[in-house]
C-alpha cells in the first residue's frame, strides 16, 4: 500500500455542518484513511491509498453531498489565468479597431484642412455624434464602471481621469451638435471635437492592449520555472515498473531515469551514474557526473546513463518547488526605493483633479476673449488625459519582477526586493574561507612524526605517520569538522580501524579532546597547544610555519602532555574563484577573507588569491562581530558563507549570501542565494541588483519628469510665450506610451549581461 | 470682471475644496477581522481598513470584481504575497502577523490600498 496526501479546495462551504458532512463523505470511500476539512481555507487534505482511490472517487464523494472538489486546481487556476489574459486581449483589440476607425472617419470629416476631401456625410455633425456614441460608452464603457466604483470608495484612479476627460469633450461636442443656436447665442462658434474624445478612448485602450501584453513579460521567469517541472514520474513498485504523475511520487519511491528524460523530484543516486544537466535549476552551465549516494535535483536533465535514485523530497518540499516560492515571494516584495512613488501616487489622481478644475477657471477668466471657454475646455481634457500615475505604479514593481526572475535563471535566488536594493550600494564582500572560496573538501597532504615518540598502540599499526593518522581519526571521528572529515577519510583509505574514544570533547575553534587507548590525546590548532601547554619546539614550529606557508592547515597531536605528531591538510581553491573576484574588484569592492584558519595559512591562501585583507584564527562565534567591525568603518558589507556554520554574520551583514549548500535554499539568514558553486555568481549578483536598480530609477524619473513637464504643457504653459498648446489627442499618445515605455524599460533588463 | 467669470471662479473653488474633502479627508472605518476576512476588489477593496490580533492567523479572502487589470493582482509587501485573482473568484491569502503596526496591501500597480491594523 502507498499512502499519499492530497490537498485540495472544496468549493460551497459556508457552515462548520459542512466540515463534518464533508469529512465523513470522503473518508466513507475505501482506501481512504483519513480526510480533514477546514473551512477557513476551504480545503481538504485526504490521506489515501494511491493505488485504490482515484481523483474521481474523491470528487463525486464531495459533489455526492452537494459540493464541489476542485482536485486539480493548481493547474486550473494557471490555465484560467492565461485564458483570461487572452479573453482581455481580444477584447481590447475589437474595442482599440472599433475606436480607431469610428475616429479617424471623425477625424476626417472634421479636421480643418482634411476635411475638405471627405464627403459630405462625414462631415455631418450628426452623423459624428452617432459614430462618437459607440466608442464613448461602449468601448469606454470600463472607464467608467472603475471610476463608479472607486468613487464608492472616495478615491480616484487613471480611469477616473480618462472618464472624466473624454466626457467633457464628448458632452461639450454633443450640446454643440444638438443645440448649435445656444453655443452660438453665447458668441462661440458650433464646433465639436468628437475625433478627440473617440481617438483619446482608441489610443488609451491601445496603450492598455500593449501593456498587458508586455507586463505578462514580466512574470515569464515564474512560468518557466513552472514549466520546468515533469510531468510523470516512472517508479519501481511492487517490481514493475509504472508512469505516476508527478503529484503521485512519493517519498522513498525508486524512480528509474533514462537518457534524456528529466528527473522528476529530488533524491539520492541508488544505482547506475550519468552525467545531469542541472543549468536550468542552478544555473551552473558544465553538466555534473552523479555516482551512487549523489544528490539529484527535480526538473533537471538526465544526460547520458540510465540510473534509479530513492525519492528524497517531493511536491512542495522539491528544490524547483522552493526556488519557484522564493522567486514569488521576492516579487511581492516591496523596495524601499518605492516608498516615495507611492506617496507620491496616493495624492496624485486628486491633485490632477484640482489642476484640471484651475485650469479651466484660469483659461476661462483670462484665456482670449473669442476662444476662452473652447481652450478652457481643450485644455482641461489634456490635463485629465496626459496625467500619468499607472508610469509611476508600475515603475518599480515590473523592474523587480524581471530582475529577480532574471536571477533565478542563473541560479541567483533574490530573498527580497530590499535586498536587491541594497546589493547595489555593497563596497565590501567578506568572503569565508572553507566551502566558500575554497572547495571545502580538504585532503591530508602531510603527517609529520615527532622524533624520539613512542606511541604505546593497542593494534598492530607499526608506521609511526600510520600511528598518528590512526590517534588523530580516531579522535577526530566524533567531529563535526570538514577538517576532520578528511583525517577520517585518509585513516579509512589506509584501511586503519579506529580506536575507542571516551570523554571526547569538541572545543570550537581550539580542536578536540579525549581519551584513546586510556591516555589523554588532544589534536587541534596552536591555540588547543598553548592552552593545555604543550611545548612545541623551535625547531617544530619552524616545520609548521613551512606548511602553513604553502596555505595548508597544520594540527597538532598531544598524546598525554607530549607533542607527538602533526597533521597537514590543504583544501583546494576552487576553479571560479580567481575570475570571480577579479570582475568583484574591477566593481571598486573590497575582498576580505575570514577564517579561523591560523594566520600563515590564511595569509598564504590569499596571496594565492590576491586578498589583502585576511581575517584569521577567527572562531566562528566572533565572525558576526568581525563583520559589525567593517560595518563600523561606514562601509556596507556583504558575507558569503555556506549559511550553516556563520549563519549569525550572514544574518548581520547588510547582505547576507549563502552559496551552493546542496537542495537546501530555503536558508533563513541569508538574504541571497547562490545555488550553483560558481563563484562569479556573487559578482554577478551584484550586477544584476546595480542594473535592476539603474532601471528602476531611469523608470522613476521618467515617470516623475514626463507628469512634472507634461501637466504644466497641457494647462497651457507654454501659451503666453510661444503660443503653444497641446492637442488633448497628442496627450492621450504621451500618456499611452509612457506606462509602455516604463515596462518596456524594465523588460529590457532580460537582455542585460549579468555574468 | 463679468459675472459668468465670477460664477466659474467661486464654482472652481468649491469643487476643489470639495475634491480635496472628498479624496483627501475620509475617515477610515477598521472593520474587525476574525478567523477570516471577505474582501470585495470593485474600485477598491472593500472592506479597506482590517484591524486584526498580533499572532492570530487570518485568511483574507479576497474576490474581484471588478474587471479593469488595474486591480488583477493583490500585493501584501510585508508578507511578500503577490497573487493574481481570477475574475469573479475567492482568492484566500494566509498570514499571521507577529508585530503589531500596520501593513498595507495593494493592487499590483500600486494604485488602490488597503490597510491591516495589527494590535
Amino acid at each position: 500500500m502507498s499512502e499519499i496526501k492530497k490537498t485540495f479546495s472544496i468549493k460551497g462551504m459556508h457552515c462548520a455542518s459542512c466540515v463534518t458532512m464533508l469529512e465523513r463523505a470522503l473518508k466513507q470511500v475505501d482506501g481512504v484513511s483519513r480526510a480533514n476539512v477546514n473551512l477557513a481555507t476551504e480545503k481538504a487534505a485526504v490521506f489515501y491509498d494511491s493505488q485504490k482511490v482515484t481523483d474521481q472517487h474523491l470528487a463525486s464523494a464531495v459533489s455526492n453531498i452537494g459540493y464541489q472538489a476542485m482536485i486539480n486546481e493548481e493547474l486550473k487556476s494557471e490555465d484560467e489565468e492565461q485564458k483570461e489574459k487572452q479573453k482581455e486581449l481580444k477584447d481590447l483589440r475589437l474595442k482599440v479597431i472599433v475606436s480607431l476607425v469610428l475616429g479617424a472617419l471623425i477625424f476626417w470629416g472634421s479636421f480643418p484642412g482634411l476635411m475638405n476631401t471627405a464627403p459630405m456625410f462625414l462631415r455631418s455633425f450628426w452623423l459624428q455624434l452617432i459614430l462618437a456614441t459607440p466608442v464613448q460608452f461602449w468601448a469606454g464603457w470600463s472607464f467608467y464602471r472603475a471610476t463608479v466604483s472607486a468613487l464608492k470608495h472616495r478615491s480616484a484612479n487613471m480611469d477616473t481621469l480618462v472618464a472624466m476627460g473624454t466626457t467633457v469633450a464628448f458632452g461639450y461636442s454633443a450640446v454643440v451638435t444638438l443645440m448649435p443656436a445656444v453655443v452660438e447665442k453665447i458668441g462661440i462658434e458650433p464646433m465639436p471635437y468628437f475625433d478627440v474624445s473617440t481617438i483619446i478612448i482608441g489610443l488609451i485602450l491601445l496603450g492598455r492592449y500593449f501593456e498587458v501584453k508586455a507586463k505578462a513579460g514580466t512574470s515569464e521567469a515564474i512560468k518557466k520555472l513552472i514549466g520546468l517541472q515533469a510531468k510523470t514520474a516512472r517508479v519501481i513498485r511492487d517490481g514493475k515498473e509504472i508512469d505516476i504523475p508527478l503529484g503521485e511520487v512519493v517519498v522513498g519511491d525508486v524512480v528509474r531515469v533514462r537518457p534524456g528524460e528529466k528527473i522528476p523530484v529530488d533524491g539520492v543516486i541508488l544505482n547506475g551514474e550519468s552525467s545531469v544537466d542541472e543549468s536550468m535549476v542552478t544555473g551552473e552551465s558544465i553538466p555534473a557526473d552523479k555516482v551512487k549516494g549523489d544528490t539529484v535535483v527535480g526538473a533537471t536533465i538526465n544526460k547520458t546513463g540510465t540510473f534509479t535514485f530513492t525519492a528524497a523530497k517531493v511536491g512542495e518540499q522539491t528544490m524547483l518547488a522552493q526556488i519557484i516560492k522564493l522567486v514569488q515571494e521576492a516579487q511581492g516584495s516591496k523596495a524601499p526605493i518605492q516608498r516615495i512613488a507611492d506617496l507620491i501616487s496616493s495624492y496624485f489622481v486628486p491633485v490632477v483633479l484640482m489642476l484640471a478644475v484651475t485650469t479651466f477657471v484660469v483659461w476661462y477668466n483670462f484665456g482670449p476673449a473669442d476662444k476662452a471657454l473652447l481652450f478652457a475646455i481643450l485644455n482641461t481634457v489634456a490635463v485629465l488625459i496626459i496625467a500619468c500615475p499607472c508610469a509611476m505604479g508600475l515603475a518599480t514593481p515590473t523592474a523587480i519582477m524581471v530582475g529577480t526572475g532574471k536571477g533565478a535563471e542563473h541560479g541567483i535566488l533574490i530573498k527580497d526586493a530590499e535586498s536587491l536594493e541594497i546589493a547595489h550600494k555593497i563596497n565590501t564582500i567578506v568572503f569565508d574561507k572553507t566551502g566558500t572560496l575554497t572547495i571545502g573538501k580538504p585532503e591530508v597532504t602531510d603527517i609529520i612524526v615527532m622524533p624520539n615518540v613512542k606511541l604505546q598502540m593497542s593494534n598492530q599499526i607499526q608506521n609511526p605517520n600510520d600511528q598518528i593518522l590512526q590517534l588523530a581519526a580516531s579522535i577526530e571521528k566524533g567531529s563535526e569538522h570538514s577538517l576532520a572529515e578528511a583525517i577520517v577519510k585518509a585513516a579509512e583509505a589506509k584501511n586503519l580501524s579506529l580506536g575507542v574514544v571516551e570523554k571526547f570533547l569538541a572545543i570550537p575553534g581550539h580542536g578536540v579532546e579525549g581519551i584513546v587507548d586510556g591516555a589523554k590525546t588532544f589534536f587541534g590548532n596552536r591555540r588547543l597547544m598553548e592552552r593545555e601547554k604543550v611545548v612545541i619546539t623551535d625547531e617544530q614550529n619552524n616545520n609548521i610555519s613551512k606548511l602553513e606557508s604553502d596555505g595548508k592547515t597544520v594540527m597538532m597531536l598531544a598524546v598525554n602532555g607530549t607533542l607527538s605528531g602533526f597533521v597537514a591538510v590543504a583544501d583546494v581553491i576552487k576553479d571560479t574563484a580567481k575570475d570571480g573576484l577579479s570582475v568583484l574588484k574591477a566593481l571598486g569592492i573590497e575582498v576580505v577573507m575570514i577564517t579561523g584558519d591560523n594566520r600563515r595559512t590564511a595569509a598564504a591562501i590569499g596571496v594565492k588569491l590576491g586578498i589583502t585583507r585576511v581575517l584569521a584564527e577567527v572562531l566562528p562565534d566572533q565572525k558576526e562581530a568581525e563583520v559589525k567591525k567593517i560595518q563600523a568603518e561606514g562601509k556596507v558589507v556583504a558575507m558569503v558563507g555556506d549559511g550553516i556554520n556563520d549563519a549569525p554574520a550572514l544574518a548581520a551583514a547588510d547582505v547576507g549570501i549563502a552559496m551552493g549548500s546542496g537542495t537546501d535554499v530555503a536558508i533563513e539568514a541569508a538574504d541571497i542565494i547562490l545555488i550553483n558553486k560558481d563563484l562569479r555568481s556573487v559578482a554577478a549578483a551584484i550586477v544584476l541588483s546595480k542594473k535592476t536598480m539603474r532601471t528602476i530609477k531611469l523608470n522613476l524619473f521618467w515617470a516623475f519628469a514626463y507628469n512634472i513637464i507634461l501637466i504644466p504643457v497641457a494647462m497651457g504653459a507654454l501659451y503666453p510665450l510661444f503660443k503653444i498648446l497641446l492637442n488633448p489627442i497628442f496627450a492621450s499618445v504621451a500618456m499611452a506610451t509612457s506606462s509602455i515605455s516604463v515596462v518596456s524599460n524594465s523588460l529590457l533588463l532580460k537582455r542585460k549581461k549579468i555574468v | 470682471m463679468q459675472l459668468d467669470n465670477i460664477i466659474v471662479t467661486i464654482a472652481g473653488i468649491g469643487m476643489v475644496a470639495f475634491i480635496y474633502w472628498f479624496f483627501l479627508m475620509k475617515k477610515e472605518k477598521a472593520i474587525v477581522g476574525g478567523d477570516f476576512v471577505d474582501i470585495t476588489v470593485d474600485g477598491g477593496y472593500l472592506p479597506e481598513t482590517i484591524a486584526i490580533t498580533k499572532g492570530k492567523k487570518i485568511t483574507l479572502r479576497f474576490t474581484r470584481k471588478d474587471s479593469s487589470s488595474c486591480l488583477e493582482e493583490v500585493v501584501v509587501p510585508e508578507f511578500k504575497i503577490r497573487k493574481f485573482l481570477p475574475l469573479n473568484q475567492t482568492v484566500s491569502v494566509e498570514l499571521k502577523p507577529e508585530k503589531a503596526g500596520e501593513y498595507e496591501f495593494v493592487c499590483g500597480m500600486n494604485m488602490f490600498h488597503g490597510k491591516l491594523i495589527v494590535k
